[in-house]
């Protein structure tokens, strides 16, 4: 075999790895559509529990009344001589409301579960598909598959589903998160195929540096915290409303009544959106060094206010100003949430409006 | 809305409750509302700093960076990009003045964009040095004692036990110490607290931030950069003439040049043969030898795209390649006037078509035995399509050169003491040599090829290509500070957000009836699941060492803040 036959035959595997990746995105965007039909179904056969648990929380506090001492009921060891441990009473912050976390959208019915269950099974099914199409378009490219927005689209919304399944293995009370994720998911890899396909292709020198790989890969994973925390973020803000509305005595509509109600707690989105953003920002702020690092060795500075540059360093300030905000009176609560969503934009603005709208060193490789 | 206020009155006197102990569990600054001082100049500056230093103003400074960053990376930059700042006063006659004025070309250097982040800066100092102060006060002083009615604390557990007071308040001080809380025993209870690292985390963090700003300003009034283009075998050495441009900081001066050399002793590019990317190139890497200081030994070392050669505190980076077509050239009497000179070439597109000029300045005698300057336009492409095909390059490599000339005589005006560049010829005072048709003679040499001048003027021959590598050394001190400041912030940053501060205190007292009530409660800054679970990790090794008593009538729920209760009632 000459020299050429040997690269023929190169590019020929790798333009079957090419089209295998492909045909395995398309496998899971049609996997996730299912995956998209079932959680629906689940909100729609899932009913909210029979008593407006929300509601009835609310109204309990209101009549009982701020006099309310302390919400304590001890438990203490067993009566005789049975010892048990003491059990620890929890008394949320006295400006919180107290109001259960919502059942889920299955709502504790059956039917709904049953649903629910299947749109999980189909989500990690897709996950794996879909990881299958990245891994071999990695093959294909011999090299990481962040070298276009194409392979960054495909790998960012794996990596997103992939947050979103390690969170369920962790038994944590995520399942609401599923139709909003696998929604735009869809829209990411419909992106993905259809405006910003790009050919398997190599990368050019100034790229070839393990820091991209560590670069990158952490800007990925960040990405897709993030957008875990500003969903739960924009779910805080409506659940929120509605809590309010109740509070106040007022009759929220049926759809939103029937969704609302099954979400965790306007308390609990907000928690878990402060943790999820706090627990990436030390990674984020990570993935911009990294990034000033490899800048320094490709381009020969390691700041120079390039637009990736510049709207990295806006968000990390964006990002910064929502953890300063949760620790200033008056600024708790919603306008924090405004915040932690301003900053989500200026991370999505950076994902695609600079790559898109904006030229600059980091332009390459066809978008 | 009515519900808020509520929660809002509710909560102000929760935290009058709590008094002490919940104080200083950060040491974020106290919040107050902007009321206006009274009259008098220090109060006035008394009240401008207390503004500045708090979290509010800090907030809105952010966000105001945030926000004046944008433009910049929008509107065409100085910095960046010149040649779209000039393409942007040509289409926009009447804005470009107006953003000029605002400083918008240059928005990180301009004065507004400057003073935000002075101010942040400024309100960062005069956070962290109180916060510093009080913080070490924390570390000298002892965790608050324990409030009255520990049941209203977010984590709390009770029980009763037979065990004497005494020894389980010691217990528990021991228990506290193992885990590696500061404990003490203050009056009936035990006070304890733990995550101080989150504290000194945060200050590390906001310290770093500075550490990095003065870093990056320093590096930014003493850097230089400049750019030189080495022919293979030729040498560089780090003198400010020795460049082919140069810029650097507002504070540099030419002692700041580290002294060093090298020689490029071969650059080699490799290309994609094949494929839809073909041409694209892959590595390219410049073997170079160098030596540091005046005199130093010399060593050799490859510079790569990615991997600059660090000198002193300089670095040398590889930043393009081309071609230089080595020429011969006798005069009119066959004399050779220049014996296999390269002259570089620059490229012009990815399959590096280049062109340049060729100089003929001493030496030279035409046909008439005048004494005459050559210039020759040149054009090089490394791989010709062959006959027929454009005149551009099909590939970047050396697979079919050829050099095309076209010819000139007369003054190239080097003399002149205007600076020109040496790929362009000056052709005000120039000739050309003019073929048959009486156009401008031109010929396509591939290697070994000789091209005649028309009239018996001489000859130019082309002998073969060398490769040239483009280098540019910049320094930036306080790159190595930077680079610490970042490291430390990010660990700083990782112990504000992940450790709990949090305090612990279990009290332990003699009831009516004679059984040891033993109450255990926590707090810590935000709530966190993880505090109720430690204080019942507590709970349940403390319950061991003093086990819980049967029950008597007594609604034990009550017991311990029943005085409490009854006093608050009054
Ligand atoms: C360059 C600008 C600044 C940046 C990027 C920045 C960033 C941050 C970040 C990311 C945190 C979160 C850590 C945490 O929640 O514990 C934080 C906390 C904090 N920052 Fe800043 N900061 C800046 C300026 C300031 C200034 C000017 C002040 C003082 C007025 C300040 C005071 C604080 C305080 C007190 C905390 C702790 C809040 C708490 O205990 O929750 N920071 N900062």
């Amino acid at each position: 075999m000459t020299l050429a036959d040997a690269t023929q035959l190169a590019a020929a595997t790798n333009e079957n790895l090419a089209n295998i990746s492909n045909t395995l995105i398309y496998s899971s965007m049609a996997v996730y559509t299912l995956a998209f039909f079932a959680y629906i179904a689940e909100w729609i056969f899932g009913s909210r529990s029979k008593v407006g648990r929300t509601a009835a929380a609310l109204t309990a506090q209101e009549s009982a009344g701020a006099k309310a001492g302390p919400a304590v009921t001890v438990q203490k060891a067993g009566g005789t001589a049975v010892l048990e441990r003491p059990k620890v009473v929890v008394r949320s912050a006295a400006s919180a409301r107290d109001v259960p976390d919502g059942p889920g959208a299955a709502g504790g019915t059956e039917q709904g579960d049953l649903y629910g269950r299947i749109a999980i099974s189909l989500t990690v099914l897709a996950f794996l598909i879909e990881f299958g199409g990245v891994l071999t378009r990695a093959l294909s490219v011999r090299r990481a598959p962040w070298g276009n927005m194409y392979e960054f689209s495909i790998t960012f919304s794996t990596v997103a589903v992939g947050v979103y399944v390690v969170l369920l293995l962790l038994k944590k009370n995520i399942r609401w998160l599923g139709l909003p994720l696998i929604t735009t998911v869809l829209l990411d890899l419909g992106l993905a195929v259809t405006v910003l396909y790009t050919a398997s292709d190599q990368l050019v020198p100034a790229l070839h540096s393990y820091w991209l790989y560590i670069h990158v890969s952490t800007a990925i994973l960040c990405g897709a915290v993030f957008y875990v925390g500003a969903v739960s973020t924009v779910l805080y803000l409506f659940k929120d409303s509605y809590e309010n509305k109740l509070a106040s005595g007022g009759t929220p509509g049926r759809f939103a009544d029937s969704v609302l109600d099954r979400l965790p707690s306007a308390a609990s989105l907000d928690k878990f959106g402060y943790r999820v953003n706090a627990a990436v920002f030390p990674l984020w702020t990570f993935t911009i060094i990294a990034g000033a690092i490899w800048a320094g060795d490709a381009w020969g500075r390691y700041w120079g206010w390039d637009p990736k540059e510049t709207w990295s360093f806006i968000t990390w300030v964006a990002y910064a100003g929502y953890l300063h905000a949760r620790a200033t009176a008056g600024w708790k609560g919603r306008k924090a949430a405004y915040l932690a969503l301003a900053a989500f934009a200026c991370w999505l603005f950076n994902y695609y409006g600079v790559n898109i709208f904006v030229s600059g060193k980091h332009s390459y490789a066809g978008v | 809305m009515s519900k808020t206020t509520t929660d809002d009155s509710r909560k102000a006197g929760d935290d009058q409750e709590l008094g002490a102990a919940g104080s200083q569990l950060s040491t974020a600054p106290k919040e107050e509302a902007p009321t206006l001082p009274a009259m008098g100049v220090i109060g006035w500056a008394r009240w401008f700093w207390r503004q500045l230093t708090s979290m509010r103003v800090a907030l809105l400074l952010l966000l105001l960076l945030s926000l004046g960053a944008i433009p910049g990376s929008l509107i065409p930059q100085d910095g960046t990009d010149p040649t779209k700042v000039d393409q942007f006063y040509q289409d926009h006659e009447t804005l470009a003045p107006v953003y000029e004025k605002l400083g918008l070309f240059h928005v990180y250097s301009s004065v507004w964009f400057s003073a935000i982040y002075i101010l942040l800066f400024v309100s960062l100092i005069g956070c962290i040095v109180p916060r510093t102060w009080q913080f070490v006060g924390q570390l000298r002083g002892r965790p608050p004692r324990a409030p009255r009615r520990l049941t209203r604390l977010p984590a709390y557990t009770t029980w009763r036990t037979g065990t004497a007071p005494e020894e389980v308040r010691e217990a528990a001080l021991k228990l506290l110490k193992q885990r590696r809380f500061r404990a003490h025993l203050d009056g009936d209870a035990v006070a304890a607290e733990k995550g101080y690292l989150r504290e000194v985390g945060n200050l590390a963090f906001h310290i770093a931030l500075i550490v990095m700003l003065i870093a990056f300003a320093w590096g930014q009034l003493f850097k230089y950069e400049g750019n030189k283009l080495v022919l293979e075998g030729d040498g560089f050495s780090n003198t400010l003439t020795q460049y082919d441009d140069f810029k650097s900081g507002n504070l540099w001066s030419q002692d700041d040049l580290d002294p060093f050399s090298f020689t490029l002793k071969d650059f080699k590019g490799t290309y994609e043969t094949s494929g839809p990317n073909k041409g694209t190139p892959r590595t390219f890497e410049a073997r170079i030898t160098y030596s540091e200081g005046a005199y130093g030994k010399e060593k050799s070392t490859t510079v790569k795209v990615n991997e600059p050669l660090e000198i002193d505190g300089s670095k040398v980076y590889l930043v393009s390649h081309g071609y230089a077509p080595i020429v011969t050239v006798k005069d009119a009497d066959g004399n050779v006037v220049v014996d296999h000179e390269a002259y570089a070439l620059l490229p012009l597109d990815a399959n590096v078509t280049s062109s340049g000029a060729i100089k003929v300045m001493d030496g030279y005698r035409n046909a008439k035995g005048e004494k005459e300057q050559l210039g020759f336009n040149a054009f090089f492409l490394p791989t010709y399509g062959g006959a027929g095909s454009t005149m551009l390059s099909t590939f970047p490599a050396l697979l079919n050169p050829m050099l095309a000339l076209s010819a000139y005589h007369g003054d190239l005006g080097v003399d002149s003491g205007i600076p020109q560049s040496v790929y362009q010829l000056d052709d005000k005072n120039l000739k050309e040599f003019k073929d048959s048709d009486g156009e401008l003679y031109k010929k396509q040499l591939k290697v070994g090829q000789t091209m005649q001048l028309p009239g018996g003027n001489g000859s130019v021959t082309f002998e073969g290509i060398q490769e040239w590598a483009g280098f540019q050394v910049t320094a930036q001190p306080g790159s190595g500070w930077a680079l610490g400041g970042a490291l430390v912030a990010i660990f700083g940053l990782a112990g504000s957000l992940f450790i709990q501060r949090r305090r612990v205190w279990v009290r332990a007292v003699e009831g009516p009836d004679g059984v040891t009530v033993v109450e255990m409660a926590g707090l810590g800054r935000s709530e966190s699941a993880k505090l109720p679970e430690e204080l019942g990790d507590l709970a349940g090794v403390l319950y061991d060492r003093a086990p819980g008593a049967p029950d008597t009538d007594t609604d034990p729920e009550t017991e311990p803040s029943a005085p409490a209760e009854r006093a608050e009632k009054k």
